[in-house]
């Protein structure tokens, strides 16, 4: 069955053939895409999901031929019936703008920060019409901000980038594909670098520009509940090659391929797997009476400002308490001051007002000779598991390392044999140690992340959004696995993330920060079932879910909800 | 990550990871050919001074042999292959001790300088504070010097005018090294105030990991990297620094080692006489040496440089068989 032919009489607006995308790299050619072909109709909002190196950047770059270098790319790109990848540069540009416009994953970065941000619409406009004025330019720019919903367009259309926040960035450029009159939008990964309440309002966004003026969508996403929110078809990616293509209801009701199937059963959903839920009384009881770990009362951390402008404070008055054996998950949007608080704990961060006590240890006025011996009873995981190793060390002297400096005494064989049983417990063979850790996969580096942080036993634990950085996939194996070593080891943990659904499946207790308040705290099924507080409500209902049809019923409420917002 | 990726595989043998080494390995076309020319001229340089005894005619300060004096600016013949000066030194004696004299001066200046430069932009970096604030004011202060005016004022304060060999050398190395710490202090500081903010320094220190074994086990190991780069590329202004120097007149004493930059100066009044040899020669060894280590430099700045380095362009080969196979899976 050819998936290309599923509209025969419309002409396709963009239709891919035979792609074949190689890279040189200096271990030999790297075939990034291979035999890769779909087709975009118009007004079609496609959705290309994968894991990372998957191929799905790669195949959407080459629709603009935006791809380095190294690459060698063969098979046919037809937009509107041209085969993009033989256009000489000259006309390639032309065709870039007008016919095809990218919406990049960092707003920030994809704005020329030292220009007004008519100049910048500016920029694609001249590209095609070389007569047009300063004054053109404005009304066409004043009137693509409107459609995108910037509020005052007149006078905002003459400020500079760092004066629109990260969503409005989104909006601005997504505005300036709209007056390029752009038919075929290519999003990559749209809303991965912005928080869920702001992804919400770009994904309506980009549903009404689609509305609208008929654009069609290329969207480039990881995220299943993004893709429920939005796609209309859907085209999943597993290691440069298609494997399924699929209306999306139909996706999320009967994935066909194996890999569609295990990727959707991976993806976290609030509710389905609360690690709170089935505690009974006694268990609480249990936890309520255990000793107390961490306690924060009154908490605050403030930056000193520089000069001639005030301090800034990231974390305002937080109270919270961790008692050994439980898990307290905090979320939050970014900076919301989670990781501050998480840095505080372990004394990366100093506290400047309130308290916070670790081990019975007061961390206002924190000095690293005085708190030393107490390092041991911490294991941090941090974010990134590309960046939280030393390059140079093999993954056995990572795990070894806090062994090296607290129990010095220990023989090398012994250490050794202590991390052999570290890497067997969460997971990973033995002989991994000798790998440098660059060797290692994100899910695997970030199994390591735990086996270097519970090398000592600690009995208080801070992970710092240790999955964000993973495939959904990954995540959910890294998520199984950190369950597991809590209910092997009984640690406390503090487990900071943004993602809810994740929250709620490790977290007895949850925590919801905004803008360095802690506005809720409770059990994660009644945080998750019975907000208390508005802006909890805002997120949840924010959060999309992966399957279309509910989906839609939730976008509908958080429409209804945002327009009594906007009346009260 | 891409920044990992180009980084020699930790198990090839030891010799293979060697810096000079690890990049003849992984480059090709112009690169190779750059690195390898410098390299050829670079060998041809230390070897000329290691075997200098073997290889001069004559000894760098001599004026007669068993036939008698060799005479003033005589041309090239064959008992003095190159002519003689104005002094009447043996051209081709003294331009192959000198390059004793360079290598010398450059091994001593880079490696005061990489001592001292590494040790203060590691320790600077990392304390920060006063120390470092001090540090920098300095560093900047030096820079804001002409380094060559700067170069002169070390070499009348060290040695105090003239002197012997190897107090002329070393003056000549300290002084060149005063010039160039800053440039290694700079290099290591801004490397260590970023890998500071990396998480697998701050995991180390949520481990409890002390301060010395933070700087020397992690940050020192992975701020070193663009050393060979710098290393190389000083070399060869050593040489030029050291050059100027002679040929500015605060260099060596002709009779205690020979040195080009004194044989330019003297053979100037000569190029307008038609003497051409005294100052051909000279020169052509500076500019040679400076060449040689300047190449593998900028091919080891090309080279390890993702972005600059050039790949075997990728080659699409005919669908194998065990690829259809994975297809089905």
């Amino acid at each position: 069955m050819s998936l290309d032919e599923r509209f025969p009489g419309t002409d396709p607006r963009l239709r891919i053939r035979d792609l074949d995308v190689t890279f040189a790299t200096d271990a030999g050619p790297v075939e990034a895409v291979t035999d890769v072909g779909f087709s975009v109709d118009p007004g079609e909002i496609l959705a290309v999901v994968g894991e990372s190196g998957s191929g799905k950047t790669v195949t959407a770059r080459s629709i603009l031929r935006l791809l380095p270098e190294t690459a060698t790319v063969d098979g046919a790109v037809l937009v509107e019936g041209t085969d993009v990848l033989t256009l000489p540069a000259s006309t390639m540009r032309t065709v870039r703008g007008r016919d095809v416009a990218m919406v990049f994953q960092e707003p920030s970065s994809a704005l020329n920060p030292v220009f007004p941000i008519w100049w910048q619409f500016g920029e694609g406009l001249r590209a095609h019409h070389p007569k047009i004025t300063r004054a053109e330019i404005k009304a066409k720019a004043v009137e693509a901000l409107a459609s995108v919903g910037i509020p005052d367009p007149q006078t905002r259309v003459n400020r500079f980038p760092h004066e629109f926040s990260g969503g409005q960035k989104q909006r601005i450029i997504i505005a300036m594909a709209l007056s390029m009159g752009a038919k075929l939008i290519v999003a990559d990964e749209p809303t991965t670098a912005l928080d869920v309440t702001v992804q919400a309002e770009i994904l309506q966004l980009l549903r009404d520009v689609r509305d609208a003026y008929g654009t069609s969508i290329i969207l480039i996403t990881h995220n299943m509940g993004v893709v429920a929110d939005l796609a209309d078809s859907v085209l999943v990616m597993y290691q440069g090659k298609v494997v399924e293509r699929a209306w999306a209801t139909e996706l999320f009701a009967s994935p066909r391929h194996d890999y569609t199937r295990k990727l959707l059963a991976a993806v976290p959903r609030i509710g389905s797997a609360s690690a709170s839920a089935g505690l009974d009384q006694d268990a609480w009881a249990r936890l309520d009476a255990a000793e107390v770990v961490t306690a924060a009362s009154g908490m605050d951390v403030t930056y000193p400002g520089r000069l001639g402008s005030p301090a800034f404070t990231a974390v305002h008055g937080v109270d919270f308490t961790i008692h050994a054996g439980e898990v307290f998950g905090l979320v939050g949007e970014s900076g919301s001051g989670k990781t501050t608080i998480g840095r505080a704990m372990a004394g990366l961060e100093a506290v400047t007002g309130g308290s916070l006590t670790v081990f019975g240890h007061e961390m206002r006025g924190f000095r690293e000779r005085r708190f030393r011996p107490l390092r041991r009873e911490i294991g941090f995981v941090f974010q990134d598991p590309a960046t939280s190793f030393d390059p140079q060390l093999t993954i056995g002297e990572c795990v070894g390392e806090p062994l090296l400096v607290h129990e010095p005494g220990l023989r090398p064989a012994a250490r050794r044999e202590r991390v052999a049983e570290m890497l067997e417990a969460v997971q990973l063979p033995a002989g991994y140690a000798r790998r440098y850790p660059h060797e290692l996969s994100g899910g695997q580096r970030q199994r390591v992340s735990f086996a270097r942080a519970l090398a000592l036993r600690p009995r208080l634990l801070i992970a710092d959004e240790p999955t964000s950085a993973l495939d959904v996939s990954v995540q959910a194996t890294v998520l199984a696995l950190f369950h597991e070593l809590q209910q092997r080891f009984g640690f406390a943990c503090l487990f900071i993330s943004h993602d809810l659904a994740v929250v709620d499946q490790v977290a007895h207790r949850v925590g919801v920060l905004h803008r360095g308040r802690l506005v809720e705290q409770g059990p994660g099924f009644e945080v998750m079932t019975h907000p208390a507080d508005a802006y909890t409500r805002r997120l949840l209902a924010s959060l999309p879910v992966p399957d279309p049809v509910e989906q839609a019923e939730r976008r509908e409420a958080l429409r209804a909800e945002r327009g009594h917002d906007t009346h009260a | 990550m891409a920044d990992q990726a180009h980084l020699a595989d930790p198990r090839d043998p030891w010799y293979l990871r060697l810096p000079v080494v690890a990049d003849l390995r992984r480059s090709h076309g112009l690169q190779r050919g750059m690195l390898i020319a410098g390299l050829t001229l670079t060998a041809i340089l230390l070897v000329t001074a290691a075997l200098a005894p073997l290889l001069a005619p004559y000894s760098w300060a001599q004026t007669t042999d068993a036939a008698g004096v060799f005479g003033s600016q005589q041309p090239p013949s064959a008992r003095n292959p190159l002519g003689t000066t104005v002094a009447g030194f043996d051209v081709l004696s003294r331009v192959i001790w000198g390059t004793r004299t360079a290598v010398a001066v450059m091994a001593c200046a880079v490696v005061f300088s990489l001592f001292l430069g590494v040790l203060l932009g590691l320790v600077s970096g990392y304390l920060g504070g006063w120390f470092d604030r001090i540090a920098v004011m300095i560093a900047d202060a030096v820079y804001a010097f002409p380094s060559l005016l700067l170069a002169i004022v070390m070499s009348i304060v060290i040695s105090g005018g003239r002197s012997d060999a190897w107090g002329g050398i070393l003056s000549a190395a300290l002084s060149i090294t005063v010039v160039f710490i800053p440039q290694y202090f700079r290099v290591i500081r801004a490397e260590t105030i970023r890998l500071k903010a990396e998480p697998f320094v701050e995991s180390a220190k949520v481990i409890g990991v002390g301060v010395p074994r933070i700087l020397f086990g992690h940050v020192f190991r992975n701020a070193t990297r663009t050393l060979p780069l710098i290393f190389t590329l000083n070399a060869s202004e050593a040489i030029l620094t050291l050059v100027g120097l002679g040929f500015l007149g605060f260099g060596i004493e002709p009779t205690s080692a020979s040195e080009w930059g004194y044989d330019l100066n003297r053979s100037m009044a000569d190029v307008t006489s038609g003497i051409w040899w005294t100052s051909v020669f000279p020169g052509l060894a500076i500019v040679l040496s400076v060449l040689g280590v300047t190449l593998v430099g900028e091919s080891m700045n090309d080279l390890n440089d993702p972005r600059l380095r050039t790949r075997v362009k990728a080659r699409r080969a005919p669908a194998a068989p065990a690829a259809s196979g994975k297809e089905q899976r």
